[in-house]
């Protein structure tokens, strides 16, 4: 009996990954061996020699190694992108990143604006303190200066809210780079809308924390919604 | 005891109208009213080029031109090189004060800052006032 396995990688991969094709020559040995009851002990061995040696001249014991550690790279690859369209990154980069950016942009404004009105109210007190003498006119000045550094706290925390803001942009192109580099494969994945986060209920349903300012209510409508209720 | 001119003119060099605010207040506080203001280093270059400061006291982090830009052109300037230049900033790793000390600054103060340290490194500059 001669076998030839003409079985090679490039053939099993145009198979299909992880799958290797036996030839017709060694389909047909296996098969004139299933079709005898009892098959001898030197026909098994002369078609598993006849495999074996296929595979050591077409396709070497490094090469399955290889081939083996191919198949679970794609095997990891294919379910990281798969855990990677659950998290919704085009979501993320779309609205999530942009919208944390605009709470942090707030925090900044809020606290300048904060910041330059406690300055403002600590010169009034210096102008006030200008027409009086002594000690009291002292203190005044000198509460006044520890009011000044204390507003330094604006500036560093605007710097540190500034690098967290680049940051957010950073992890948002890197998003754009995956998604650009996956393609079509995740956006399928995701198709489907991320589900909304639990309801919350009772009165956790009620803290929605502060509105960003042109969405934010001022004290007029509140008084009239108030006064609405009659 | 060498004598300070608190009238000498001031250029204080910073982004953010706040921290201008804050140390035109505090320079105040210390006895110097003649201080102008400048909101990044362009700006501020022009300023030391069109009138003469006795001090310039400098934010690092601004755009276009940074204070330690700034610095660099002064320095490099025959008429301004010897104008005191006090760099105040939020940056405080080694490598920057290194580079501001390379590139000839006077004195160096890390945010968040006080009055007193303002004023110690005044004296450090000019003496005791």
């Amino acid at each position: 009996m001669v076998m030839r396995a003409e079985t090679t990688a490039a053939r099993a991969g145009s198979k299909g990954p992880g799958r290797l094709t036996p030839s017709p020559a060694v389909t047909a040995g296996l098969q004139a061996v299933r079709a005898q009851p009892m098959p001898s002990r030197d026909e098994l061995k002369l078609v598993v020699e006849g495999v074996v040696a296929s595979l050591s001249g077409d396709l070497t014991a490094a090469d399955l190694r290889l081939y083996t550690e191919l198949e679970a790279l794609a095997r990891f690859i294919q379910a990281a992108k798969s855990e990677i369209a659950a998290v919704h990154p085009d979501t993320m980069r779309r609205e999530d990143i942009p919208r944390a950016a605009d709470e942090l942009d707030a925090v900044v404004g809020a606290t300048e604006d904060a910041t330059n009105r406690i300055m403002d109210t600590c010169e009034q007190l210096q102008t006030l303190a200008g027409g009086l003498d002594g000690p009291i006119r002292e203190q005044i000045e000198e509460a006044c200066t520890t009011i000044f550094e204390a507003c330094n706290f604006q500036d560093v925390t605007g710097q540190r809210i500034s690098k967290v803001v680049r940051t957010l942009k950073h992890i948002e192109s890197r998003i754009e780079m995956m998604l650009e580099a996956f393609g079509e494969e995740v956006a399928r994945l995701q198709a489907e809308p991320p589900p909304p986060p639990p309801a919350p209920v009772g009165d956790a349903a009620l803290l929605n924390g502060p509105q960003m300012p042109a969405s934010a209510k001022g004290q007029a409508e509140i008084d009239a919604i108030f006064a609405s209720f009659g | 005891m060498v004598t300070v001119d608190k009238n000498m003119p001031i250029l204080i060099v910073d982004d953010y109208k706040t921290m201008l605010r804050i140390i035109r207040n505090l320079l105040k506080q210390l006895g110097f009213d003649n201080v102008d203001e400048a909101s990044d280093g362009s700006s501020a270059l022009q300023r030391l080029r069109d009138k003469s400061y006795g001090l310039v006291i400098s934010d690092w982090n601004m755009e276009p031109m940074t204070g330690l830009q700034l610095l660099k052109e002064v320095r490099a300037d025959a008429k301004l090189k010897l104008i005191p230049f006090i760099m105040v900033t939020a940056e405080s790793k080694t490598e920057n004060v290194i580079a501001a000390k390379e590139a000839g600054v006077t004195n160096y103060i890390v945010k968040p800052f006080n009055a007193e340290t303002l004023k110690q490194k005044m004296v450090a500059v000019f003496g005791n006032f």
